[in-house]
C-alpha cells in the first residue's frame, strides 16, 4: 500500500532537491569560473562579462605561467614534497600504530596518551617556529642544507592518522597472525604480510590524507624554505596573487590577458592533479571521516 | 618485602597452623624484580618496541620540544640565549597581556574577542548545515543523482586553503584602475545587498565582512564533506524502523521526528561536543590568508597575533609565547572538559 504524499511533504522533498542542487553548484561554480576566467581575454574579465562562459578565448596566460621557470621548479619541489613527505610520515605511522595495536606492548597506555596529548594541547606557532629554527641549524650541521628535507621530516605528522591505523590494525583477527607467526613468519614478514594487506582500505586513506595535505601544505613551507626555487606551488600561487593584486603592479599592464586570469589559470593548474584522482578517491574519504569519531 | 605480615602467611582452617601464600610470594618477587623483568621482555619482543622509535621521536622533537620552547613565555627572551640560559620573567608577559591596558593588551583582549566570536559564530552557522544536508541528501531517492550531489558538495574540501583564499580574494575584489569589483561582489550590489561603494571598496577590506565571508567559505569548503557523518548515520537505520512506524501510521514528519532525529542525535552530540572542545583552536592559515592590517578589528586571532608579535618583527617570541599559552591552556581545558562530558552523556570517548 503507497500512502500519499501530503503537501508539507511534497514541499520538503522537492525543496531538498532545489537547495542541494544549489548548493552543488555553488560547491562547482568557482571552479568553472576560475577554468572559465583564465581563458578569457583581459576587458572580459576585468569587466565581468565573463559570468559563466570563457569570452575572448586566449591562452596567453596558461602559455606565459609555462614559460615560467619558477612555475616548474615549485611544481617539482611540490611533487617532491608529498611523494617523500607521504612515504614518510605512512612509513613511521605504520611501524608505531603496529606497535601500538599489540596489547603485548609494555607501558601501552603512556604511550597512547603521549600521542594523545599532542592532539589536546599543541605549542602554537611560535615556539613550533623557534623548534623549527633549531632543527634546520642541526639539520644543517650535519650536512643537510636543504630545506625540503626539513619540512618533509619534520612537519606533516598527525597522531589522528596514526590512531586510525591503529584502530585498524586491531581489528584484524588474531588468530591469522598466530597462524602466521606458526608458520615461521617473523614480526615484519607477519606486518608486512597480514596486517598491511589486511588493512589496505584504511591505509589507502591514511596515505591520502597525508599526501592532501603534504599537496595543499603552505603556511610552514614559506616560513622555513627561504630559497625561492625551493618554494612548493601553493607558497608560489600565494606570491603570485600578492603580487597580481598590488594596484603598483597593474599600471602598467597592457597584457592580452588579465591579471587575474594568471592567478585563475596558477589554480586551475594546482588542482588538476587532485580533480584527475578525485574520482577514484572520494570513496576513501567518505570513509575516513566516518573513522574520524574513533573510540578506544 | 613491603608487604604486611598477614599477607605472607595464611591461617589454615583445619589445622589451626600458618602456612606461607605463595600468591603473595610471587607477586612480592615480580615488584622486586620489576624493572628487570621489563628490560627482559622488551629484549625478547625488541623487534616490536624498535617499530615504535621512529614514532616516538618525532613526536619528542617535533611536538613536545616546542611545548618546552612554549616556557619562553615565562622568561626574559634574548634570542641569543636558548631556553634554559634565559632569566626567569615570572608572570610578567601574562600581566601586560592581561591588565596592562597598553596597546599589546587591548590587541590581545580584541583577538581572544575575535577568536571566541569566529568559533561561535561556526557552531550557530557551521554546525548546523551538514546535519540539514544529510537530511536533504537523505529525501534524495535515486542513488545515481545522489551521488552526483555528493561528489560535488565533498569537492571544496580537497582545494588547499590557499586557493580557496585566492579564489574567494578574486571573487570579491575591490575595484581597480583597470577593471571593475569582483563577480560575486557584483551579484551582491544587483541583489542590493550591499552598496555600490562598499562592494567597489573590495569586501575584504571592510571589518565588518570578514566574519561573514570566513563562515560562508567555510560552510561552502566543509558541509558537504561533514554531511558523510549524519549521513552514514541516517543510511545506517534500519529499513523495519520505518516499516515499524508507517504501520503506527506515522506520516514523513513523525518518522523524522521519531525515527531519523532520534537515530543520529548521539553522532550529533559527539559532533556538537567535538567541535566545543575546538572552540580555540582557530585554523590560523586561512585567517593569515584572508586578513589585512584594515580588518585587524574583526578578523585578529591569538594565532596571528602571536604570528606578528613573534615572527614578523614584533614585540618578541616571549611574549607572543605567553599569548599562544593563555589560549592553549583554555582549549585544552575546553577539550578535556568535551571529553568527560562525552564519556557521561554519550558514553563514547572521542581519543
Amino acid at each position: 500500500m503507497k500512502r500519499k504524499l501530503e503537501i508539507s511533504e511534497l514541499i520538503f522533498k522537492i525543496l531538498s532537491y532545489f537547495l542541494l542542487t544549489v548548493f552543488a553548484l555553488m560547491c562547482l561554480y568557482p571552479f568553472v569560473y576560475a577554468v572559465s576566467a583564465s581563458i578569457s581575454g583581459s576587458h572580459a574579465v576585468e569587466y565581468s562579462e565573463v559570468v559563466l562562459f570563457p569570452k575572448d578565448i586566449q591562452f596567453e596566460a596558461f602559455s606565459s605561467m609555462f614559460q615560467n621557470n619558477m612555475f616548474w621548479n615549485s611544481y617539482s619541489n611540490t611533487l617532491f614534497l608529498t611523494l617523500y613527505g607521504t612515504v614518510w610520515a605512512l612509513g613511521v605511522s605504520i611501524l608505531g600504530a603496529y606497535a601500538l595495536s599489540k596489547k603485548r606492548l609494555l607501558f601501552r597506555k603512556t604511550f597512547n596518551f603521549f600521542l594523545v596529548f599532542t592532539m589536546w594541547f599543541s605549542a602554537g606557532i611560535v615556539p613550533q617556529y623557534l623548534n623549527y629554527l633549531q632543527t634546520q641549524r642541526v639539520f644543517q650541521s650535519v650536512g643537510i642544507m636543504d630545506d625540503k628535507w626539513l619540512v618533509v621530516i619534520a612537519m606533516g605528522m598527525a597522531a589522528m592518522n596514526i590512531i586510525l591505523l591503529r584502530n585498524a590494525f586491531e581489528n584484524v583477527p588474531s588468530e591469522i597472525e598466530e597462524a602466521a607467526i606458526v608458520d615461521g613468519a617473523t614480526e615484519v614478514q607477519v606486518l608486512s604480510k597480514v596486517y598491511i594487506p589486511m588493512s589496505k582500505s584504511t591505509i589507502a586513506t591514511v596515505a591520502l590524507f597525508f599526501a592532501i595535505s603534504r599537496w595543499n601544505g603552505y603556511f610552514w613551507a614559506r616560513q622555513m624554505i627561504s630559497n625561492q626555487n625551493e618554494h612548493p606551488l601553493q607558497v608560489f600561487i600565494r606570491l603570485q596573487l600578492e603580487m597580481y593584486t598590488d594596484p603598483d603592479q597593474m599600471t602598467g599592464w597592457n597584457q592580452v590577458y588579465a591579471p587575474d586570469s594568471m592567478i585563475y589559470a596558477l589554480i586551475v593548474c594546482s588542482i588538476i592533479p587532485i580533480l584527475i584522482i578525485y574520482p577514484f578517491i572520494q570513496k576513501y574519504f567518505a570513509k575516513g571521516a566516518n573513522a574520524g569519531g574513533v573510540k578506544e | 618485602m613491603k608487604g604486611k605480615a598477614a599477607d605472607y602467611l595464611i591461617l589454615d582452617p583445619v589445622s589451626g597452623t600458618y602456612h606461607e601464600n605463595p600468591e603473595q610470594a610471587v607477586r612480592d618477587d615480580v615488584e622486586k624484580h620489576y624493572w628487570l623483568n621489563v628490560g627482559r621482555t622488551i629484549v625478547k619482543d625488541w623487534r616490536l618496541y624498535v617499530m615504535l622509535v621512529p614514532m616516538l621521536l618525532v613526536f619528542l622533537f617535533w611536538r613536545y620540544f616546542p611545548m618546552y620552547e612554549l616556557l619562553g613565555c615565562f622568561k626574559v627572551t634574548d634570542s641569543v640565549l636558548p631556553v634554559n640560559e634565559q632569566l626567569f620573567s615570572g608572570f610578567s608577559y601574562f600581566k601586560r597581556l592581561l591588565v596592562s591596558g597598553d596597546s599589546l593588551s587591548q590587541n590581545f583582549w580584541m583577538a581572544m574577542r575575535n577568536t571566541f566570536l569566529l568559533s561561535f559564530y561556526g557552531l550557530c552557522f557551521g554546525f548546523p548545515m551538514p546535519i540539514i544536508l544529510a537530511l536533504f541528501f537523505n529525501e534524495v531517492r535515486s542513488n545515481a543523482a545522489r551521488s552526483v550531489l555528493q561528489v560535488m558538495t565533498y569537492l571544496p574540501k580537497f582545494m588547499s586553503t590557499v586557493v580557496m583564499t585566492s579564489l574567494v580574494a578574486l571573487l570579491v575584489k575591490q575595484g581597480s584602475i583597470i577593471g571593475e569589483m569582483g563577480i560575486v561582489s557584483q551579484a551582491l550590489v544587483k541583489l542590493g545587498l550591499i552598496s555600490e561603494e562598499v562592494g567597489n571598496a573590495g569586501l575584504l577590506n571592510n571589518p565588518g565582512f570578514f566574519r561573514g565571508i570566513y563562515q560562508i567559505s567555510g560552510i561552502w569548503e566543509g558541509a558537504g564533506y561533514d554531511s558523510i557523518v549524519y549521513f552514514a548515520a541516517i543510511i545506517a537505520i534500519s529499513p523495519t524502523s520505518y516499516e515499524a512506524a508507517q504501520i503506527d501510521g506515522a506520516g514523513k514528519w513523525a518518522q523524522m521526528r521519531y525515527v531519523v532525529l532520534p537515530s543520529i542525535l548521539s553522532t550529533i552530540v559527539i559532533m556538537l561536543i567535538t567541535r566545543i572542545g575546538s572552540l580555540l583552536n582557530i585554523g590560523y592559515e586561512k585567517v593569515l590568508l584572508l586578513y589585512n592590517t584594515k580588518t585587524y578589528m574583526t578578523a585578529d586571532v591569538i594565532s596571528t597575533l602571536a604570528y606578528r608579535t613573534g615572527l614578523a618583527g614584533g614585540a618578541g617570541t616571549g611574549i607572543a609565547s605567553a599569548a599562544e599559552m593563555m589560549n592553549n591552556v583554555v582549549g585544552m581545558l575546553l577539550v578535556i572538559g568535551a571529553n568527560t562530558i562525552a564519556r557521561k552523556a554519550a558514553n563514547t570517548s572521542l581519543y
